[in-house]
């Protein structure tokens, strides 16, 4: 017998796979190249890229920084590159027009009430302190919110941002918002030792009763009183000065802010089995959809003043921000309505079974669940409505495209279109980009998964 | 000895209204109901106030005066000595026109782009990822006033196809004129017409149009009645005859012969003077308009469709090619049919959002009715409450409607569970 083994007895070292499919030319075959389909559309979409790519570049890299109008640019294209240039960018609107189409006319140094534009009065905050400075709170608010894992203290921020915002960009006293949010503190006083006594109804009821009692009639006169003794005032700044982006910003997080809470409600409205309180959230809900958000604008431009009491004429801007929160309520309203509807019924029995009320149900267990399933359409909400905000330049307010309207009538920049436009959609593509990325952050923050 | 008495009877307390949950909700609708009238009383009131101190009161004849300014962009007579009603019409078909011109574009592009983003190829997905990420990103009002500025400013001047040496040229054979003023199109003519058909005095209907749209209804119900029969001869016996052509021939040939007897032929642009004459002119503000509300509807239904594909499992396809279906008829029997149920309810929405945006038509100056009823006549009129209730009443009953297709659709595909 002789030892000869027909059978491998050692395996073979394993060998690396052929360079066609690693690495990046086997990246670029399967993905790229393969097929010849695949291979034409590759080629044309590198050809397109290319032509987008040098355009642009081409276009955007232009020495007109300084400028200070279109013939001016065009000038200096024609000084730097000779005159077969082709089209270049002008970007000295931007250099001389930034500042407004972020602030609109708002005065940068309101210490002294007549300062505008131009040098620095003595003594002054730094130029647009406190839009700024409402960014920066809007930020530190909004933060912890966000991200669960900041120090909770921060959440004191968010609870004194409502109050600190129209203060900071209106001005007057800071006694208004300090006793306007001590009407909350009166109403959960009231609620926490009035309660035990005269009875849970009657408490509640009382709840709501004292604080706007408080608000109605004691404000005025203990604000006027206070800021006699200690002013703590700032100088106003009139509704009319507001625009640009910081106007886009405010009505959109007001209307952002005041739509979540009213849209829930409503839908709860909606899915609850009162009838009367069922049809008139349906109502609501149906009528401000079924309509354009401008015919809204235009009932708060022209129609509102005639819906309220004789004599009542308030601000331009609130009656947009009410337009806009009540528009972005009805849409908000449908979109929980789908979360809620999307919940096993189980859920609603188990929350009976555990003997918990209406509220107690809704707020411990069906709600965190049915805000959860509805996050991307809450957050494509918000990012419509911030949108949105941009249809107020139609009824007249200086928003940024209202802004580019007014430049693009100007003398010195008539005939400027893609650097203004472009500067504006960047803008909003960034703000609602993000949003966007953040509720996919969310979504899979919060997938407890049962799948 | 004891005897049995009936339990105390339980006499109804006032309290019982707020505790007993029998009566509670009772209650609170009744609460909701009192609060619901009074705010409405307190509205109601202060308007009669408000418009009693101004001298106005509610009525809408102001509608049967005399309009006194011109729109441009029609599809009906108009001149500005007819009324503000008549006016209000033009818009609202303005509207109208926009709103399917849009739908249909939009749907288009939407489809493209949104099984190309699911393209296997890496740069293709990746350009209508931006694609839909860019338009979705940006605020519709921006895009179309973005639209408009650019074809006024990046198109050629009618001047400039004028003389020998022209710097611009006509498109497709001389047939279309692209210019800063607008996009002149050939227009169908009839050299044997047949006349208008007016309805109730108010617009002339072209009898050619209504001849034409009728053949055409005849031909499709023709080619489905052949469909039928076929399907009656594969249940008999298996076989399907053949009957595309026949299907096609119905419906054309027919269309065909009434177009040849009417003298049907195009009416081409041309230059005369300092502009074009003759075609259809589709003005600056209806293309800006367009364009931008497709494409800017079309990055949303792509993710809709993009949805919608990945929403069927891969079982299906696995289970179709199982039973021995081609590619062909997996897509055409088992995906598509269950695609759609996904795609077609968001998608329908996605059209009210366009016929509602097209209301931003008054940002570049297209009259649709939002321009007419909602612009010039409130302003010349300064009949505010009216003008208003009317264009939303439009605007409700166009929704209603869009939404009650949709809700027929839903009823027609919904998954029969156990």
């Amino acid at each position: 017998m002789s030892d000869v083994s027909f059978v491998r007895t050692e395996m073979l070292p394993q060998q690396a796979p052929p360079a066609t499919s690693v690495g990046l030319v086997g990246w670029s075959r399967e993905n790229l190249f393969s097929g010849p389909v695949n291979s034409i559309l590759t080629i044309l979409s590198l050809i397109f890229i290319y032509f987008v790519i040098s355009g642009v570049l081409h276009w955007a890299i232009s020495p007109t920084w300084a400028a200070t109008s279109l013939g001016e640019c065009r000038e200096m294209i024609a000084a730097a590159y000779g005159e077969g240039a082709g089209h270049k960018a002008c970007w000295g609107v931007i250099r001389e027009r930034w500042l407004q189409l972020m602030y609109g006319f708002y005065p940068p140094y309101p210490v002294v009430p007549s300062a505008n534009f131009g040098a620095a009065p003595e003594g002054a905050w730094p130029a647009f302190f406190r839009p700024n400075l409402a960014f920066v709170l809007l930020v530190l608010a909004v933060v912890p919110v966000l991200f669960s894992n900041l120090p909770r203290k921060m959440l004191w921020i968010t609870a004194a941002f409502p109050f600190l915002l129209p203060w900071l960009l209106w001005g007057g006293t800071l006694w208004t918002p300090i006793l306007v949010a001590l009407g909350f503190v009166i109403g959960y006083l009231v609620m926490r030792f009035a309660a035990p006594v005269v009875g849970t109804i009657a408490g509640f009821i009382l709840a709501v009763a004292v604080p706007l009692l408080w608000w109605g009639f004691a404000i005025g006169p203990l604000a006027d009183a206070f800021s006699s003794v200690l002013p703590l005032a700032i100088p106003e700044v009139q509704s009319r000065d507001f625009g640009g982006f910081m106007l886009s910003i405010t009505i959109g997080v007001v209307a952002i802010g005041c739509s979540l809470p009213l849209g829930i409600l409503l839908a709860l409205g909606r899915q609850s089995n009162l009838l009367i309180l069922r049809s008139i959230c349906i109502g609501f809900i149906e009528f401000i959809r079924g309509v354009p958000l401008i015919t809204l604008l235009f009932v708060a431009s022209t129609l509102l003043n005639i819906f309220l009491p004789p004599g009542t004429n308030f601000d331009i801007i609130l009656r947009v921000m009410i337009m806009v929160t009540l528009f972005a309520a009805a849409y908000m309203a449908e979109v929980i309505r789908g979360g809620l509807a999307a919940l096993p019924k189980g859920q609603y029995e188990g929350a009976d079974s555990l003997g918990l009320n209406y509220w107690q149900a809704q707020r411990l267990i069906i709600m965190p669940q049915a805000l959860k399933i509805s996050i991307p359409g809450i957050v494509s909400t918000f990012i419509g409505v911030f949108k949105d905000t941009t249809l107020v330049s139609i009824i007249g307010l200086l928003d940024p495209i209202g802004l580019s309207n007014s430049i693009r009538a100007d003398q010195a920049w008539n005939g400027i279109v893609w650097e203004l436009y472009g500067f504006i959609a960047v803008l909003f593509f960034i703000f609602c980009f993000s949003m966007s990325r953040y509720s996919m952050y969310l979504e899979r923050k919060l997938q407890t998964g049962h799948r | 000895m004891t005897t049995l008495t009936d339990p105390p009877r339980e006499s109804f307390r006032l309290s019982m209204l707020i505790y007993d949950t029998r009566y509670r909700s009772m209650t609170i609708q009744v609460v909701a109901m009192i609060c619901f009238m009074l705010m409405a009383a307190w509205l109601i009131n202060n308007t009669t106030q408000n418009l009693e101190s101004l001298g106005k009161k509610i009525e809408f004849g102001f509608l049967a005066e005399p309009a006194g300014y011109d729109i441009n962009q029609r599809l009906i007579d108009y001149t500005s000595r007819d009324t503000h009603l008549r006016a209000s019409f033009v818009g609202l078909l303005n509207t109208l026109l926009v709103a399917v011109m849009g739908c249909v574009l939009a749907t288009i592009l939407g489809v493209f782009i949104g099984v190309l983003r699911l393209s296997k190829n890496w740069l293709i997905a990746r350009i209508m990822t931006i694609y839909v990420e860019m338009f979705r990103n940006v605020p519709v009002l921006l895009w179309i006033v973005l639209f408009m500025a650019v074809l006024i400013e990046t198109l050629p001047s009618p001047r400039a196809f004028r003389g020998d040496n022209a710097t611009a040229s006509m498109w497709l054979g001389d047939t279309m004129a692209v210019t800063n003023r607008g996009v002149y199109i050939p227009e169908p003519l009839f050299s044997r017409p047949l006349g208008d058909l007016p309805v109730f005095g108010a617009f002339n209907i072209s009898l050619e149009l209504l001849l034409l749209v009728a053949i055409l209804i005849a031909g499709l119900f023709g080619a489905r009645v052949i469909g039928k029969r076929a399907d009656a001869v594969q249940e008999a016996t298996g076989d399907r005859p053949t009957t595309w052509y026949i299907q096609l021939g119905v419906v054309l040939l027919p269309l065909i012969a009434a177009l040849l007897a009417m003298g049907f032929h195009l009416g081409y642009p041309e230059l005369k003077g300092f502009n074009f004459a003759g075609g259809i002119h589709m003005r600056n503000s209806l293309i800006a308009l367009w364009l931008a509300l497709s494409f800017y509807t079309a990055a949303f239904i792509a993710e809709i469709v993009r949805a919608g594909i990945l929403a069927i499992s891969k079982g299906q396809t696995e289970a179709a090619n199982a039973l021995g279906m081609r590619p062909g008829r997996t897509m055409r029997l088992v995906i598509l049919p269950q695609a759609l149920r996904v795609i077609i309810p968001p998608l329908i929405s996605n059209y009210l959002n366009l016929t509602k945006n097209s209301s931003l038509a008054i940002a570049v100056g297209y009259m649709d009715i939002t321009g007419t009823l909602g612009g010039i006549t409130m302003n010349q009129t300064g009949r505010e409450l009216e003008c208003l209730l009317m264009l939303m009443l439009v605007y409700l009953a166009i929704s209603l409607t869009i939404s009650g297709v949709m809700n027929w659709y839903n009823e027609r595909v919904k998954l029969v569970e156990r």
